[in-house]
């Protein structure tokens, strides 16, 4: 059982893996350039395994900033996987030694979070680890590939694998949209929201990406959960 | 850099660690109120959404291919594709577009 839920997160890791080896091209490229060596941007990014995180982070370093705004730029971004893990503390299975906790939650990213909860039943933390032994060496290695020999791979490449990982995304979302109501609400009203904070001038020069997901996401679950409250029965298959 | 690097990254490691880390071990028990229990349920639907329109279009080499990769996307996913052959037609969809694009 554990093996078959391992073999399947590393299923679901592969393209996880690759569209993660082509955003961390560029981070390690951009990581040189700035005055790091390409074993620090190696560390950074198998240490911290996470994007906007990671080039925000770099930014503070290149500025000599404060350790102080190293905290804050990382709370503010990464704010979000607090409450995918949270989210996820609820989908966890129960019967399983604490110490798994530890170890599930340093994959909690954008797209491991996504197909974790797109499993169907309870968690496994087999399957978060299948998916992660994929995305990790797909991320650091992917950093130091782009940091030692950046610029070698052609920018069309770049280019069309930078929509692997938003594909992903709406293969997780779209299916349960055609069947629930609900679901399909927030999915359009999170989209449109998200819209108006690029459309809307003052919102996108002063809210960060990472920021304005989690206020898109905390608006528009609260007006779903109050005007669809989930009946029991949907909640145990979510 | 008058900083450490080595700190800094020790530092970003441990935050974002700390963040991912936290609630995951905290909240043990099943949560029983049915309006959090909602919340929760939402959540990993708004943020997905939220993550990737309109950012998905600012994605690529330029808007046109980026829009095509979404809506070859879209209808993938919408026939309930895995998740791979979904991400793999968007990429296709991202390339084939950008070289017809240089051909015009």
């Amino acid at each position: 059982m554990k093996q078959s839920y391992f073999k399947k997160g590393i299923k679901d890791g592969i393209p996880i893996g690759l569209g993660y080896f082509a955003v961390s091209f560029a981070f390690g490229i951009q990581a040189v350039k700035g005055g790091l060596t390409p074993f620090q941007a190696f560390l950074i990014s198998l240490t911290n395994l996470t994007s906007a995180g990671q080039f925000a982070g770099v930014g503070v370093i290149f500025a000599a900033g404060t350790y102080w705004e190293m905290v804050l730029t990382q709370l503010i971004i990464n704010a979000r996987y607090c409450l995918m893990s949270f989210s996820i503390s609820q989908k966890i299975m129960r019967d399983i030694p604490y110490a798994h906790r530890f170890g599930v939650a340093f994959g909690i990213t954008d797209e491991i979070f996504g197909v974790s909860i797109a499993q169907e039943g309870k968690l496994s933390p087999y399957y978060s680890y299948g998916v992660m032994s994929m995305a990790i060496p797909g991320w650091s290695l992917g950093t130091l590939l782009g940091a030692v020999c950046g610029g070698i791979m052609p920018a069309m490449f770049v280019s069309a694998l930078s929509v692997a990982l938003y594909g992903m995304f709406l293969a997780v979302v779209i299916p349960p949209s055609k069947k629930n109501k609900a679901i399909r609400a927030v999915v359009l009203a999170s989209m449109a929201m998200a819209s108006l904070f690029k459309i809307i001038p003052v919102l996108d020069k002063n809210v960060s990406s990472g920021f304005m997901i989690i206020i898109v996401t905390i608006v528009v679950s609260v007006i779903a959960a109050i005007v669809c409250p989930v009946e029991e029965e949907e909640n145990h298959e979510s | 850099m008058s900083h450490n690097v080595y700190i800094y990254i020790l530092v970003m490691a441990g935050v974002t660690y700390l963040i991912r880390m936290i609630p995951l071990v905290l909240a043990k028990k099943e949560i029983q109120n049915r309006f959090i229990k909602s919340f929760l349920y939402y959540v990993p639907y708004a943020c997905l959404s939220a993550m990737t329109f309109p950012a998905i279009l600012f994605a690529t080499g330029s808007v046109i291919s980026a829009t095509i990769g979404f809506a070859v996307a879209v209808i993938a996913a919408y026939m309930e594709k895995s998740l791979i052959v979904v991400a793999s037609f968007a990429c296709a969809a991202v390339f084939i577009a950008e070289r017809v694009m240089t051909l015009i």
